[in-house]
C-alpha cells in the first residue's frame, strides 16, 4: 500500500481545514471498512488519512420520539442496532446495518461511511432515502443541508465540495402507522455485496387497509441509489392489494439502468427489482400490521 | 515513507508500545512488530475474519484497522484467551468437537466465538451461524464449530 | 478382513496432539515464520492474459531505496523442453520453470514475472510497480471448446497432440487425447430401451484454502539451501526445487511449518523457487507471501470443462452402455486431471459396454492443480445427472436404479482394474435406510436429489520412525504434513499395536532432512500410507521389545507374546510385563529402541459415497437453499471418526459451494474480475445446515485396520445431487455449474 500520514483530527473544523488545505490527497476515515482496502488495493491514492473518530459531532447518536434521529457520520452499524428505540422506529435502516459484511465490518463500518463511499451497491442509501434522510454537510463556509437522495452523483462521487465532511444525518421521527423495510438479492446469505437492493417506507391509514403514502428507492441499478419517486407515488392513497404493490414494482422497474458485471446481469437485476420491490413494499406494510 | 508513530496500548492486559508507519495494519504490527502471530491473513481485505482481534469490546477484523488507530485502546488476542493452567471453555469446546482441521481459521472463529458469547451468552443455532459468517473456514463445512460454540455457551 | 475387530484406540475420539498449540495461535504456519535478517519478497504478475514479453527493464526497481535485489527468468538456470523427473511424474521442465518465473511469454493474467525482495513488504510492492515489461499483445482463449477450435489462438508453439501414442505434428492447444474401451459400445447402445445424452459445462473454481502460499528461503555461505514454508509434502517441494534451480537434492532441506488447507492446491510450488532465487541474489533470507488475488490469480484452480455423457439402459433398469467426452482445460500448460476423470466417470457402475474419451487443452488461464477428488466431481456431475433422468424415464426410483447397477467386488472398471472388496452398495443401502430419505418431501418447490460418487485414493511412499521412552510412551517422527487432523489418526494406529493411549504417543511432523521419504498429503493417502508405515513401525518396536522381555526373562524370542499392551512368555515361565515397564528397562536391556518402516503400499481401496441433498428454490430470485443434507461414505474403518465426519462435512460444503455460486468469472479480455473472497462466493456458515456424516465401514483388505482414503470423493457427489435435486423442485434439469441464481432465472425463462 502506498505510504500517507496519518492525522487524528479533533474538532470538525480541524477536519475541515485539513481538507481544504491538502485537496483531493486527503480522505477522511471513518471505520475504514471500504477506504483502508480501497488504497491498499491501489483503487484510492492519497497523502492523508484524517480520522474523524476522536470528533465529538460525527459519533452523536441521539433519538427522541419527537424530534427524530441524528446519526453521527462516523457511528458504526452495531451501535445502531443495539438501540431497542431505533430498532423500531426505523427498522428499514436496521435491516441495512446488520447486513453490511459480517459481525466484525459491522464493528467499524459506519453508515456515513457507507453514504460517501457513494456506491451504488451501498446498503444504506435506499433505506436512508425513503426514510426522509438529510445530510449534515460541514464546510469552509459553514454548515449545510440536503436531502440523502441529492448526495450521490455517481460511483464514488458526492455532492461533497472541496473541504467538506458529512457531520451527520438527520432523520426524522417516524409517522403514526408508518414503517420501512430494506432487502437485497445476494447469491449467498451474508458477506456479498448486492446485486440489486430495495427499500421502503409506507404510511397507512388507521384501518391499515390504505396507503397514505410511500417511498421507494434501489440500490445496485444505476451509477447512484436511486429515488423511485413516481414508484412511490402511484401508492398514494391506494388500497392495499397485489395489483397495486405490482404496478409500484414496474414502475420501478422502469427506471433502473443496471448493467452486467461480475455480481449480476442487467436482465438479472431488471428482474429481480421488481421482486425486491414487491418484497420490501409488503415487508413493511407487514410490519405496520404486526405493530401494536 | 511516512515517519514511525508511536503507538502505546493495551494488549491482553498488558501495556505495549510500538512503532509504525500508518499504512501498516493492525495485523502486520501484531504479526510483524511484536510476533503475535495467532491472527492470520487470510485475506487482507475484511473478508475472511482469520485476522479477527477484539479490540474496545468489539470484534473487528485487525486487517482493515491501522495500527496508529489503536494508540490509547485496549484489544484481546487469541494470545490472550487461555489461563496459564487452562484454556478457555471455547478453545476446550473446539477441541472437543474437532472443530478444526487445518487450524488456519481457529483463531479468528475463537475470538469471534467469544466476542458472540460475551454478547450473547445463549445464541440460537442461527444466531452462531449470522455471528459467524464474516468467518470463512473452508475445512470444516461449519458444522463441528457451530455445534463447539454452542457446546461453549452451555459450558459457560 | 471381514470380521468385526475390537480395538482399544482406533474408532476413539482423542484430541488432537497439535490441538492446543492451534487453539491458541501458538502453532506456527509457514507465514508465522520469522527469523533475523529477513527481507520481503513480492512478485509481480502479468496484467494480460496472453501475451508476448519484449522486454523487461528492472533497473528502476532496484535503484529504489530499501530494494536488495530483483529476479526474473533470467536467473533460472536455462530451462529446455526436456522431461523433469518429479517421482510422481514427469514434467516439462520449460513449463515448469515458466510458470515460476515467464520466460518469454505470459499465459494468463497473474502469470509471475519478476520478483522484488526489500526491507518491507510495502517497499517491496512498490517496486514490483517500478519494473518496465512491454508486451506484445495476444488474442487469449478462455474456454476449452472454444480453444480445440482449429483457428483458436495458440498458447503453445511447440505443442502438438499426443494421441493414443501418436503425436500429431501441427500446434494445437489439445495436449493430449487418451480413451478407454470396454466391451461393444454400438451394441450396447443397440440393446437399451432407453437412451439419454446430454452435455455439461462445468466452471472454473479454486480449492479455496484460507491461507495463501508463503515461503521463506536461506542460502547458507556452504550452498545449503533451506526452505520454510506450507506445502502438502516437503519431500515433493525438495524435488521441483531441485529441477527448478538444477540444484542437488542433497543441498536442499525443506522444512514443512504448519499449513493452513491445501486440497491438492499445495502441492505445485508458485513462490517457493522464486524466495530461492532472491535469497541467493540477496544473500538474506527471504520471506514470500502471495496476497489473496495472487492466490486466486496465479496458482492452481481446478478446471473448468465440457463434457457429453450418453447412457442406455433396458425397461428393467439394467445400464448396457456409457459412453463420454470429458474435454478439461489444463490452464496455461498441459496437465489437466482428464485422466483421474475418465478413471472415475462411470466407476460407481457395472457397465458391460463403455467408451471414455478425454482431451486436455490448454488455456489462458493458470496452470490447473489438484483439487479434492480432481476430475471426478466434474465428470459425476455429468453421469449422476443422467443416470437420474434414466431413472425418471424408466420410473424406477434413483436410489433403486443405482442398487441395481452399482459395482461391487470382481467388477472391472471401465479402464481396467477389478475391485477388491468395496462399499459402495452399503452406502446406498445407508441412504435408503437414513431418516432423511424415508423422510416426507413433497412441498412446492422443495426437492430432493441423491448422486453418488467415486474416487481411486492412492498409496505411494511413506516413512516412520518410533523412539520409545523410558516412561512407555513413543516419539513417533513422520513426513505427511498435518493438514486435518493426520497426527492423531496416524499416531493413534501405533497406539493400537502397542496398546498405549494414543495420548502416549508424541507424532512430530519433520523437514526432508530427518526422515525417509515420505510422498504428498493428498490423494486421500496419508491416514492410509503413514498411517500403514506406523503401524508397521510400531510392530517393528514389538518385535525389537520381545526380545528385550526375553533377554530379561531368559526365554527364547519366540516364546515372548504381545497383546493388549503386555508381554507374557508362554511355554513354562510365568512373566508378564506391560509395555509401559518394558520401556523402562531398555537401558538394561541394551539399549534405546527404535522402530522404522518405510512403506508403498498397493491396496488403496477406492472410496464411495452417497448423498443426500433437500433444497428449496426461490422461484422469484433463482436462489437454492440447502435445507439439509447427508452424506454416506465408506471409510473402510474410521480410525478417529471425528475427523472423518470432518473430511465428509468440509468436501461436502465444498462441492455445495461448486455446485451453487463458486467460479471464475473473466471478461473479454480475459481477466478473472472476481478474484476475492467477497466475489468468489465460497460458502459461509449461514449458507449452510448441519451436513449429517454417516460413516459405512466396509474394511479395506488392502490396509491391517482396514482403512479406505476419506478426504477426497466427498466433493464429488454434491453438484449432482443438488441438480437432481432441483429438478425435482422445479421440473428443470440444470446442466451448467455452478446453478447461480441468474442461471436458474434464464432456465426457467424468466429473464
Ligand atoms: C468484507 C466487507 C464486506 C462489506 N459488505 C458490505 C455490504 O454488505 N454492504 C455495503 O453496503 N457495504 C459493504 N462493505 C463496504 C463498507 O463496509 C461500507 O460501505 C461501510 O459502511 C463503510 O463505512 P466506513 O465507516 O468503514 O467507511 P470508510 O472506509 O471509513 O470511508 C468510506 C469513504 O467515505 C469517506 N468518508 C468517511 N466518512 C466521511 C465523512 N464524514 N465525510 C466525508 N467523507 C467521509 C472516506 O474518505 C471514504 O472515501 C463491505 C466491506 C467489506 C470490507
Ligand atoms: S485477513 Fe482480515 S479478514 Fe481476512
Ligand atoms: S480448519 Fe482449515 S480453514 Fe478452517
Amino acid at each position: 500500500m502506498q505510504s500517507f500520514e496519518y492525522i487524528d483530527a479533533k474538532t470538525v473544523s480541524e477536519a475541515v481545514a485539513l481538507l481544504d488545505e491538502k485537496g483531493d490527497q486527503a480522505r477522511l476515515l471513518a471505520g475504514g471498512t471500504d477506504l483502508i482496502v480501497q488504497a491498499r488495493e491501489g483503487r484510492r491514492s492519497l497523502d492523508w488519512m484524517i480520522d474523524i473518530k476522536s470528533i465529538p459531532e460525527v459519533n452523536e447518536l441521539a433519538y427522541d420520539s419527537e424530534t427524530g434521529l441524528t446519526l453521527g457520520a462516523a457511528v458504526p452499524c452495531y451501535q445502531i442496532y443495539a438501540v431497542e428505540a431505533i430498532c423500531e422506529a426505523y427498522p428499514g435502516l436496521v435491516d441495512a446495518t446488520k447486513i453490511i459484511g459480517g459481525t466484525a465490518i459491522q464493528g467499524r463500518a459506519a453508515v456515513g461511511g457507507n453514504l460517501c463511499n457513494a456506491s451504488p451497491a451501498a446498503d444504506c442509501i435506499p433505506p436512508l432515502i425513503v426514510l426522509n434522510a438529510t445530510c449534515v454537510i460541514a464546510g469552509p463556509n459553514g454548515e449545510r443541508e440536503i436531502p440523502v437522495e441529492d448526495f450521490c452523483t455517481g460511483p464514488g462521487q458526492t455532492v461533497l465540495a472541496k473541504g467538506e465532511m458529512l457531520v451527520s444525518l438527520k432523520l426524522p421521527a417516524p409517522q403514526q402507522n408508518s414503517s420501512s423495510f430494506y432487502l437485497r438479492f445476494i447469491p449467498r446469505n451474508e458477506m456479498d455485496i448486492a446485486v440489486v437492493g430495495a427499500g421502503a417506507s409506507v404510511v397507512l391509514d388507521d384501518a391499515k387497509q390504505r396507503i397514505v403514502s410511500a417511498r421507494i428507492a434501489l440500490g445496485a441499478v444505476a451509477p447512484t441509489p436511486l429515488f423511485a419517486e413516481d414508484a412511490g407515488a402511484l401508492l398514494t392513497d391506494k388500497e392495499i392489494s397485489d395489483d397495486v404493490i405490482d404496478e409500484a414494482a414496474q414502475a420501478a422497474q422502469a427506471i433502473a439502468r443496471p448493467i452486467s458485471d461480475m455480481r449480476g446481469t442487467a436482465e438479472q437485476r431488471t428482474h429481480l427489482v421488481g421482486v425486491l420491490t414487491r418484497r420490501a413494499l409488503n415487508g413493511a406494510i407487514q410490519r405496520v400490521r404486526e405493530a401494536a | 515513507m511516512a515517519r514511525k508513530s508511536h503507538v502505546q496500548t493495551t494488549i491482553n492486559d498488558e501495556t505495549v508500545e510500538f512503532l509504525c508507519e500508518p499504512r501498516q495494519s493492525l495485523l502486520e504490527v501484531l504479526r510483524d512488530e511484536l510476533h503475535l502471530t495467532g491472527a492470520k491473513e487470510g485475506c487482507n481485505n475484511g473478508n475472511c475474519g482469520a485476522c479477527s482481534v477484539i479490540l474496545d469490546g468489539r470484534l473487528v477484523n485487525s486487517c482493515l484497522v491501522l495500527g496508529v488507530e489503536t494508540d490509547g485502546k485496549s484489544m484481546e488476542t487469541i494470545e490472550g484467551l487461555a489461563d496459564p493452567d487452562k484454556l478457555h471453555p471455547i478453545q476446550d469446546a473446539f477441541l472437543e468437537n474437532a472443530a478444526l482441521q487445518c487450524g488456519i481459521c481457529t483463531p479468528g472463529f475463537i475470538m469471534s466465538a467469544k466476542a458472540l458469547l460475551d454478547n450473547n451468552p445463549n445464541p440460537t443455532e442461527h444466531e452462531v451461524r449470522y455471528w459467524l459468517a464474516g468467518n470463512l473456514c473452508r475445512c470444516t463445512g461449519y458444522d463441528k464449530i457451530v455445534r463447539a460454540v454452542l457446546d461453549a455457551a452451555e459450558a459457560t | 478382513m471381514s470380521e468385526k475387530k475390537e480395538y482399544k484406540v482406533i474408532g476413539t475420539r482423542p484430541i488432537r496432539h497439535d490441538g492446543v498449540d492451534k487453539v491458541t495461535g501458538r502453532a506456527i504456519y509457514g507465514a508465522d515464520f520469522q527469523i533475523t535478517g529477513l527481507l520481503h519478497g513480492r512478485v509481480l504478475r502479468s496484467p494480460h492474459a496472453h501475451a508476448r514479453i519484449v522486454s523487461i527493464d528492472t533497473s528502476h526497481a532496484e535503484a529504489y531505496p530499501g530494494v536488495k535485489g530483483v529476479v526474473t527468468a533470467q536467473d533460472l538456470p536455462a530451462a529446455e523442453d526436456k522431461m523433469a523427473d518429479l517421482g510422481e511424474g514427469a514434467v516439462n521442465l520449460k513449463y515448469l520453470c515458466d510458470n515460476i518465473l515467464a520466460s518469454d511469454k505470459v499465459l494468463y493474467k497473474g502469470h509471475a514475472i519478476a520478483a522484488v525482495a526489500a526491507t518491507s513488504p510495502h517497499i517491496a510492492e512498490e517496486a514490483c510497480e517500478l519494473i518496465d515489461v512491454e508486451y506484445e499483445l495476444l488474442p487469449p482463449v478462455l474456454e476449452v471448446r472454444e480453444a480445440m477450435e482449429p483457428d483458436a489462438p495458440i498458447l503453445h508453439e511447440n505443442l502438438t497432440t499426443s494421441s493414443l501414442g501418436d503425436e500429431d505434428d501441427k500446434p494445437t492447444n489439445i495436449a493430449s487425447h487418451l480413451q478407454h474401451k470396454k466391451g461393444d459400445i454400438e451394441k450396447g447402445f443397440d440393446e437399451a430401451d432407453v437412451v439419454i445424452e446430454r452435455g455439461f459445462v462445468t466452471g472454473t473454481v479454486h480449492q479455496g484454502y484460507i491461507e495463501p502460499h508463503n515461503a521463506t528461503a536461506h542460502y547458507n555461505q556452504d550452498g545449503q539451501l533451506t526452505v520454510w514454508c506450507s506445502t502438502q509434502g516437503a519431500f515433493t517441494v525438495r524435488e521441483q526445487l531441485a529441477e527448478i534451480l538444477q540444484y542437488p537434492v542433497s543441498k536442499i532441506k525443506v522444512v514443512p511449518l504448519e499449513i493452513g488447507g491445501g486440497f491438492g492446491g499445495k502441492i505445485n510450488v508458485y513462490i517457493k523457487p522464486v524466495a530461492a532465487l532472491l535469497a541467493k541474489k540477496t544473500g538474506k533470507p527471504v520471506k514470500v507471501l502471495m496476497n489473496r488475488a495472487d492466490v486466486f490469480e496465479g496458482t492452481g484452480p481446478t478446471p473448468a470443462s465440457y463434457i457429453t455423457i450418453k447412457m442406455g439402459a433396458k425397461k428393467d433398469g439394467k445400464i448396457t452402455a456409457a459412453q463420454t467426452s470429458l474435454a478439461f482445460e489444463a490452464g496455461a500448460y498441459p496437465g489437466s486431471p482428464v485422466g483421474a476423470g475418465a478413471m472415475c466417470v462411470f466407476a460407481p457402475y457395472n457397465i458391460e459396454n463403455v467408451l471414455i474419451d478425454g482431451y486436455d487443452v490448454v488455456v489462458n488461464k493458470p496452470k490447473s492443480a489438484p483439487y479434492r477428488a480432481p476430475g471426478a466431481t466434474n465428470a459425476a456431475f455429468g453421469t449422476e445427472t443422467v443416470v437420474d433422468e434414466l431413472a425418471e424415464e424408466l420410473n424406477i426410483d434413483p436410489l433403486e436404479l443405482r442398487l441395481m447397477n452399482g459395482a461391487k467386488e470382481g467388477d472391472r472398471r471401465p479402464d481396467g482394474p477389478v475391485y477388491p472388496r468395496i462399499g459402495f452398495i452399503e452406502t446406498l443401502e445407508a441412504a435408503k435406510e437414513h431418516p432423511h430419505y424415508t423422510s416426507a418431501n413433497g412441498k412446492k418447490y422443495h426437492g430432493r436429489g441423491i448422486a453418488s460418487g467415486f474416487w481411486f485414493n492412492i498409496g505411494l511412499e511413506s516413512s516412520v520412525t518410533i523412539n520409545v521412552n523410558p516412561d512407555g510412551t513413543i516419539n513417533l517422527v513422520e513426513g505427511s504434513t498435518d493438514i486435518g487432523g493426520t497426527r492423531a489418526s496416524i499416531a493413534m494406529q501405533a497406539a493400537e499395536v502397542l496398546g498405549i493411549p494414543a495420548e502416549s504417543v508424541n507424532p512430530t511432523v519433520v523437514d526432508t532432512n530427518s526422515i525417509g521419504y515420505t510422498a504428498v498429503t493428498g490423494g486421500s493417502r496419508t491416514t492410509y500410507a503413514t498411517g500403514y508405515a506406523a503401524y508397521e513401525a510400531a510392530q517393528d518396536v514389538v518385535k525389537q521389545m520381545k526380545a528385550r522381555a526375553a533377554k530379561l526373562w531368559e526365554v527364547d524370542e519366540d516364546n515372548v507374546q504381545f497383546a493388549d499392551g503386555e508381554f507374557s512368555s508362554i511355554n513354562g515361565k510365568e512373566e508378564q510385563m506391560s509395555f509401559r515397564d518394558l520401556s523402562g528397562k531398555l537401558s538394561q536391556t541394551g539399549g534405546p529402541v527404535v522402530g522404522r518402516a518405510t512403506m508403498d503400499p498397493a491396496g488403496a481401496g477406492g472410496a464411495f459415497a452417497t448423498h443426500v441433498v433437500d433444497v428449496e428454490v426461490d422461484v422469484e430470485t433463482g436462489k437454492v437453499e440447502i435445507l439439509r443434507y447427508t452424506a454416506t461414505q465408506d471409510a473402510g474403518k474410521a480410525i478417529h471418526p471425528s475427523y472423518v465426519e470432518g473430511q465428509i462435512q468440509g468436501g461436502v460444503v465444498q462441492g455445495i459451494g461448486w455446485a451453487l455460486n463458486e467460479e471464475y468469472i473473466y471478461n473479454a479480455e480475459g481477466e478473472m474480475t472476481n478474484a476475492s473472497f467477497l466475489d468468489y462466493r465460497m460458502p459461509t456458515c449461514l449458507d449452510l445446515p448441519m451436513i449429517d456424516a454417516v460413516i459405512v465401514e466396509v474394511p479395506n483388505p488392502g490396509h491391517p485396520y482396514g482403512v479406505r482414503g476419506v478426504g477426497e470423493v466427498p466433493i464429488v457427489p454434491p453438484p449432482a445431487a443438488i441438480a437432481n435435486a432441483i429438478y425435482d423442485a422445479i421440473g428443470i434439469r440444470m446442466t451448467e455449474l455452478p446453478m447461480s441464481p441468474d442461471r436458474l432465472l434464464k432456465a426457467m425463462g424468466k429473464i
